[in-house]
């Protein structure tokens, strides 16, 4: 399919009346986003979240942030150094009289493909690996120029890519089978977790806040094409 | 702290009545939500033309702008079907084969779970029978019953059924679980005739049915379910 961007633009380019609205993504309800008052810090009501939801299906339209930018960048940041060392060291051990097996993060990857199922391997990687990967890394591309207010080239192509590989990175159900395959082994042999596992525990906790912190809509509205 | 955006209704009216941005010809971006005004979708007597030849972009982040997902309910049809067919090797055949000091021994997803039920691990069984059994199963009764139900232009309870909805989307990724699973035991548990672990056919079809309900909620559009009341409303009032 052909794609003429700048050529489109043109026509749709009539967002000066509508530019405050949004419409619900699950029922299409329009909707004119409050303006948020952000509490003291000091009074009791203080909060960091504001959540809007559809007045007809109840879905979530927006949330706030408060310091949305600052939150996601420390937080992503640690992401990244905790990946690298969940990444490179040794992940568990698993002993079995003498016999000792040590494994990384890709080692039961490698297994899978050498034993014929590389469609699986493939999924497992992605979601455990490469989405992570490209999730922190791109966020990175993006929010470390926006912290300095400057534009990253290709910023739109990057920031739709990393919103989109958001929902392939399994790493809270990875924790989950982890877990599970513990308690299963537990009676055979006697598992020693490594360096990389307890990395990987915090990673879990710091990616969630850190997509917890983002408020895509804020970042979009840091780019305003010229119409 | 939780509040509501406020509503647009049209002005003058005895009963406030919703307006909806496909009514106003106006399409919202899917990727970063900017609501685009859609030239190609003239507002005639309150209904809208249906969606245009060329394909628009969105003026600002540059995804292609649907007023709906398109082809929403045959692609989710095809993607369901799919799946349910899929879903029988997934649990008829051994997603792990174990070799332990010569001997081997095949497991499909039911039979580890009737080994942790029997063993007094009661909660991982539980886990992964839900995880493994009922999520993906539960998933795709739903998107059926949602597809009949656009099909049969049904306007009762839309609001619990865009919950359903919500629902699937997001359970679905946990089912996961027994893939990591698999791929941990294979990973540490390879000690030649000792004691290794092998990963089986189901395996590969699980991982599919996984993937295909991921696809297939993501393909349907909860809209859709909305579209039918307002024209239908439109249809009472004239």
């Amino acid at each position: 399919m052909f794609k003429s961007k700048y050529k489109m633009i043109n026509k749709v380019s009539e967002i000066k009346n509508t530019g405050n609205l949004i419409a619900c993504h699950e029922c299409d309800l329009l909707h004119r986003p409050a303006a948020v008052k952000w509490p003291d810090k000091s009074s009791k009501r203080h909060t960091n979240t504001f959540v809007a939801r559809c007045r007809r299906c109840g879905c979530v339209l927006y949330r706030r942030k408060y310091n949305s930018l600052e939150r996601t960048l420390a937080l992503t940041l640690a992401s990244l150094i905790l990946f690298i060392i969940a990444n490179t060291f040794p992940f568990m051990a698993f002993e079995m009289g003498v016999n000792i097996r040590q494994t990384t993060l890709i080692t039961g990857i490698i297994e899978l493909y050498k034993q014929g199922w590389p469609a699986l391997a493939g999924l497992v990687m992605l979601t455990t690996m490469i989405a992570p990967f490209f999730q922190i890394t791109g966020m990175l591309y993006i929010l470390l120029p926006l912290r300095a207010n400057h534009l990253p080239p290709k910023f739109t192509t990057i920031f739709r890519f990393v919103r989109s590989i958001q929902q392939w990175s399994m790493l809270e159900i990875f924790m989950i089978g982890i877990l599970i395959s513990l308690v299963k082994l537990a009676k055979m042999a006697k598992i020693v977790p490594g360096v990389a596992l307890f990395a990987l525990m915090m990673l879990i906790f710091v990616q969630a806040a850190a997509i917890n912190a983002l408020d895509p809509d804020t970042i979009w509205k840091k780019w305003q094409p010229k119409l | 702290m939780e509040k509501m955006a406020t509503q647009i209704v049209k002005p003058h009216s005895a009963s406030p009545e919703a307006l909806t941005a496909r009514s106003m010809a106006l399409v919202s971006c899917h990727s970063c939500g900017l609501l685009c005004r859609n030239p190609a979708m003239p507002v005639v007597e309150n209904k809208v033309a249906d969606a245009s030849k060329p394909t628009l972009l969105c003026p600002r982040c540059g995804a292609v702008l649907h007023l709906r997902k398109p082809n929403s309910i045959r692609r989710t049809w095809a993607l369901v079907l799919a799946a349910y067919i899929f879903y029988i090797p997934a649990n008829v055949l051994p997603i792990t084969t174990v070799v332990y000091v010569g001997k081997a021994q095949s497991d499909t997803i039911m039979s580890g779970v009737i080994y942790f039920l029997s063993t007094g691990m009661w909660p991982i069984g539980l886990i992964i029978f839900i995880a493994s059994v009922f999520v993906p199963l539960v998933k795709l009764i739903i998107l059926t019953f949602l597809l009949i139900s656009v099909q049969r232009k049904s306007t009762r309870q839309l609001k619990e059924r865009t919950r359903l909805y919500r629902l699937t989307e997001i359970v679905g990724r946990w089912s996961m679980v027994d893939i990591y699973v698999v791929t941990l035991l294979v990973a540490l548990v390879h000690l030649g005739n000792l004691a290794t672990i092998y990963a089986g056919p189901g395996a590969v079809f699980f991982g599919a049915v996984v993937v295909i309900t991921l696809f297939a909620a993501e393909s349907f559009d909860p809209r859709i379910l909305w579209d039918i009341k307002e024209s239908s409303d439109e249809d009472n009032r004239t």
